[in-house]
Order: structure tokens, then sequence, then C-alpha cells
């Protein structure tokens, strides 16, 4: 059975229908791409998915559960992590708190041993530290970790930002738009570090992208959406030639 | 060697808090103080637990919250009437004052925790602000806080004779609310303040720990409260009125949104202030406003900056390092 399945999915905002009808299934260890034009309901897609939105109908079984109806918190321990399109980083803190934070589920203490600074806080402390790092490494950032993640460069905030949501050991990763504002050496640079976390960390990817060097560069699979409505499903050499898709996206 | 890191630091601490307190004992039991500035040590200690707690809510959770003196209140009259109704030794009395205060405002924490945790920013804070008032009318028309007229005859367990004990829980006070801040717990707190969406993403609950933020403010806010009432002896309503609440955020953002230390620092000058500027008379308050304000002016602007990173300074940093 595909790890993510999604049926009839819709949602209404008063009379505006976002995204009707959506449908998806995504096999374990695959790097699917959900494509269309600005406005199409793919971020709504992915708000629906990670809980932001409550879906009007349709049901999204991750992994043989029903998510529908759990809030974000909840969504991201059952396992789908996302990065965001505008990035969302905590500010004010440090690259490695960041990440730290993102291991708030997998490694706990009580607030006591916290604040009376007893041996579990300083053992679970360390090996959050070192998990942490090794994230970081991954994204060659381990150099930058003390500093304030608002200081960094912009490619590196949207490489903390995905380094972030893998520390929550998520099953499913979303990632929306990552190379928005990129140059071409970024995006290449991008394109080489998705293929690596998903075997390195052994997960699924589905993302948003509008480049389309990076869709048909490293996705196996595509969705193109239209007005809130699929427009078609398949393999990138297919999708992308097909003379809808051209017509409604990618222009003759 | 993080863990080395942290001992040096928690060494340090230590050897800074027992200092201040010999320093100050020494002046105290030297004759060294006067009456006036005697009478100012416990009401530091108070100011510097209400900063410290409010700074939780204010400058780590980042929610502008105007009832900290209802809290305040909460613990000043549950403490004062543990005392006044329990006839045993001070050593007993008053450990029980201060857990009964602090538990009945961590009470209120909730209270008002739970039913703001869909507001935030602006509405947040006319909300906090009405529960502080909300409050001091229940105090007000209660026949067992004895009403407008208020109590008294409290016993004074938290006088100046008494200063290693309030002391010392300043301490403890400044150590817990640091170390929450630095745990899993106070992260999921400042990742809220950053940015509440991205928090939820990564799996933190978001009414949760805005809760226990609000708690453990109010438990602290609360204890302080008892210090106050066993410092003053006497209760009265109108104390704990929103200039209550509004003094103790003046101090929070003086000393800095998310600062111990700045709060700690703040809280001393701005208690230790008025009473300097007595000898100004009827210009006092108007001095005391002006000192607020370049105050204000000089920690926001470059010149702090450019001070703390001034050649002398580093200087005098890399000197002690070596020795």
């Amino acid at each position: 059975m595909a790890l993510l399945e999604v049926k009839n999915l819709g949602i209404s905002f008063g009379g505006l229908r976002a995204v009707d009808d959506f449908n998806i299934s995504i096999e374990k260890g695959c790097l699917y791409g959900l494509i269309g034009p600005n406005g199409a309901g793919k971020t709504t897609v992915f708000n629906m998915l990670t809980g932001v939105y409550l879906p009007t109908d349709g049901s999204i079984i991750l992994d043989g559960n029903n998510v529908v109806g759990k809030n974000p918190a909840q969504i991201c321990q059952s396992g789908i992590a996302r990065t965001f399109q505008n990035i969302r980083l905590f500010g004010k803190m440090s690259v490695l708190d960041n990440v730290k934070v993102a291991l708030h589920n997998e490694y706990s203490y009580s607030l006591g041993s916290g604040i009376l600074h007893l041996n579990k806080y300083k053992k679970t402390e360390t090996a959050m530290n070192e998990r942490a790092l090794e994230i970081l490494k991954v994204f060659d950032m381990n150099e930058q970790a003390h500093i304030l993640s608002s200081n960094l460069p912009y490619g590196k905030q949207r490489k903390l930002e995905i380094a972030r949501a893998l520390a929550t050991n998520p099953k499913l990763l979303l990632l929306d738009e990552p190379a928005a504002g990129m140059n071409p050496n970024e995006t290449a640079e991008l394109m080489d570090t998705i293929s690596l976390i998903r075997d390195k960390f052994d997960i699924t990817i589905l993302l948003i992208e509008h480049d389309m060097k990076l869709v048909s560069g490293i996705c196996e699979q595509l969705t193109v959406l239209n007005f809130g409505m699929v427009l078609t499903t398949g393999t990138p050499e297919a999708v992308l030639n097909d003379p809808e898709v051209v017509t409604a996206y990618l222009g003759e | 060697m993080k863990n080395r890191q942290t001992d040096k630091q928690l060494i340090k601490n230590i050897a800074i808090t027992i200092i201040i307190f010999i320093i100050v004992e020494s002046l105290l039991y030297g004759g060294l103080l006067s009456r006036q500035f005697r009478s100012l040590l416990i009401p530091v200690c108070i100011n510097v637990i209400l900063a410290v707690s409010l700074n939780l809510t204010t400058g780590f959770l980042g929610e502008l919250t105007l009832g900290h003196a209802g809290f305040m209140s909460v613990g000043a009259y549950t403490g004062a009437l543990v005392t006044l109704n329990m006839n045993l030794p001070m050593a007993i009395e008053f450990p029980v004052a201060l857990f009964a205060g602090g538990i009945a405002a961590a009470i209120f924490g909730v209270i008002i925790g739970v039913p703001v945790l869909r507001l935030r920013g602006d509405y947040l804070a006319i909300v906090t602000l009405a529960f502080g008032e909300i409050i001091k009318s229940i105090i007000n028309s209660m026949k067992i806080t004895n009403g407008a007229m208020g109590l008294s005859g409290i016993e004074l367990h938290a006088n100046y004779k008494h200063f290693a004990y309030v002391f010392a829980l300043t301490v403890i006070t400044i150590f817990a609310i640091k170390n929450m801040v630095h745990s899993r717990q106070g992260r999921a707190v400042c990742a809220i303040r950053d940015n509440y969406i991205a928090a939820e993403a990564v799996g933190i609950s978001v009414s949760r720990f805005k809760v226990m933020a609000f708690v453990v403010a109010a438990f602290f806010a609360g204890i302080a409260g008892v210090i106050y009432s066993h410092n003053v002896g006497t209760l009265k309503p109108t104390t704990f009125d929103y200039n209550k609440s509004i003094e103790i955020l003046v101090i929070v953002v003086l000393g800095g949104m998310g600062s111990i230390r700045g709060s700690v620092i703040a809280a001393i000058i701005l208690t230790v202030l008025p009473e300097l500027l007595r000898s100004a008379d009827e210009f006092r308050m108007l001095l005391y406003a002006i000192v607020l304000i370049v105050m204000m002016i000089f920690n926001s602007s470059q010149i702090k900056q450019r001070i703390l990173s001034s050649e002398i300074l580093s200087r005098l940093r890399r000197v002690k390092k070596e020795a």
C-alpha cells in the first residue's frame, strides 16, 4: 500500500471551491512533484495535508491512518513535516536551537528535571545536541550552529528549514517551493541535497516547485493542479509533454 | 566539552550570588545602610521576582500581559490569610504561606491562560488587563479579604531581618526561570514567540506551552505577592491595580525583553531610583520620568552597542580570560 493515499480531497472557502476532488497516491520512497500555475491550490493542498486547514471532504490516509481532523502538531507527530513557501524560521534563536525545537518530541524530559538540571536533562540535551549537529552536517551547516538563524543568508535559511523539518523524523516531507529565489547554481545544489536526504533519511518527498529544471531533474512522479482540480498525473516526460499541461501552465 | 562549559558558568553564577549576598549582609549588619535603603532591600527582591517572571510571558513567550499585579495580589492575599489563620512558628508558617500563595496564583494562571489562548497581541494585552481588574474587584468585595479595608496585622516574616530567606527565594526564582528558558520546554515557548505556525508544524502543542508559561509566571508572581504581604504587614486591594502591572512591565521593557539579567538590573535601578530622587522633592516624579526616557533611549540606541563592543571592554574581557 502507498505511504500517502489522498482520496476526493476538497475544500471550500465560503462559495469558493479552492480544491476539488484531489486524488494522489504516493509510494514509499518516491520523490513526487506537485506543479501548476499560481493560485491553482497547491499550497492549499499542503495546508490540508498538515492540518492547517480542515478539508471540507475527502480523506488523507498516511500509512493506514486517517489524519483528517488532527491539528498540525499531531499531524507532525504522526509523520508529516513541511517547509514553508515564505521562510518561517525561529529568527531570534540559534541555528542549533531551531533544529532542537524540532527534536522536541523525539527526546523528552520533564520541566522539573529541566529546571533542576537533573542527570536526565544533561544526558538528553547532549544527545539532542549531537543529533542536531548530525542533521546540520548533512546540509554542511554544522559550522554555523551558533549563529542566529535570521542572520543566515537566504539559501542557508531555506536549507535550515529543511533540516528542521527532517529533525521531526518524518515519513513524508513536504517542500513548498524549495528553490524559490535561488539562482541556478543554488538550485542545482539543492537538487543534489533533496535526492541525498531522500536516500539518507529514507523518507518520501512531495514538493511544490515552479522550476521545471528541478522538477524534471529529480521528480519521479508529477501531478498537475489547475483551478483546484487535478489536470493529469504521470511521469515527468509524459506530463510535461501533455498538450493540456502545456496550454494550462507551461505555455506554448 | 559543552558540559564542562556549563559547569564553569554555574560555578561563576554561584560565586557572584554569594559575593552579592555577603556584601549586602555585611552592609546590613555593619550598620552602613540607612533606614531608607534598608527598607528597600525586600522591595528590590520583590520587583526582581516580578520582573523575571513577567519576562517569561512578555519576553520569551512574546505576549504582552498587563495583569501581573493580579497574580501578585492573589498570592499576597492567600499568603496573608494563611499566616493570619495559623499560629505556628515562622519556620513552618512562612513556607506554607509561600507555597499556598504560589499555587493559588498558578491556579489563576490556568483560569486566565486557557480562555486567552486564542488571543494574541493587543487583544491579549487588553484581556489580561481586564482580568487583573476583575481579581482586584473580587478581592474588594469578598468578606474573607476584608473588602476595601484590607488585611492588617500580618506578621512581618519578610522584613529586612529575614533578608537571607528573601534573597534565597529571589535567587531560586532567577535560576528556575533561566533554567526553564534553556530547557526543552523553554525552547518550545521561544519558538512560539518567533513563529507559532512553524512551531505547530514541528509538532509543538502551542496551547499547552502558552498555558505553561502563564502558569509558571503566575506562580512566581504569587510568591512575590506573599513576600510583599509579609514585608508590609497590611494589604489593600488598590495596591494591585494596573499601575502596578505597568510598573513591572516598564522594568521588563527597560531591562530588555527576553533578557533575565536585564530584568534583574532594571528592577534594582527602578526600585532604588525613586528613593535616590527623594531629595529633589516636588520634582521627584518628573526627574524619574526623565531618567526613564533617557534610559529607554540609551538602551535602544547605538551608543550602548558601541560601548559593549568597544575596544576597552573587549580588551578587559581578554585579560580576564587569560587570567
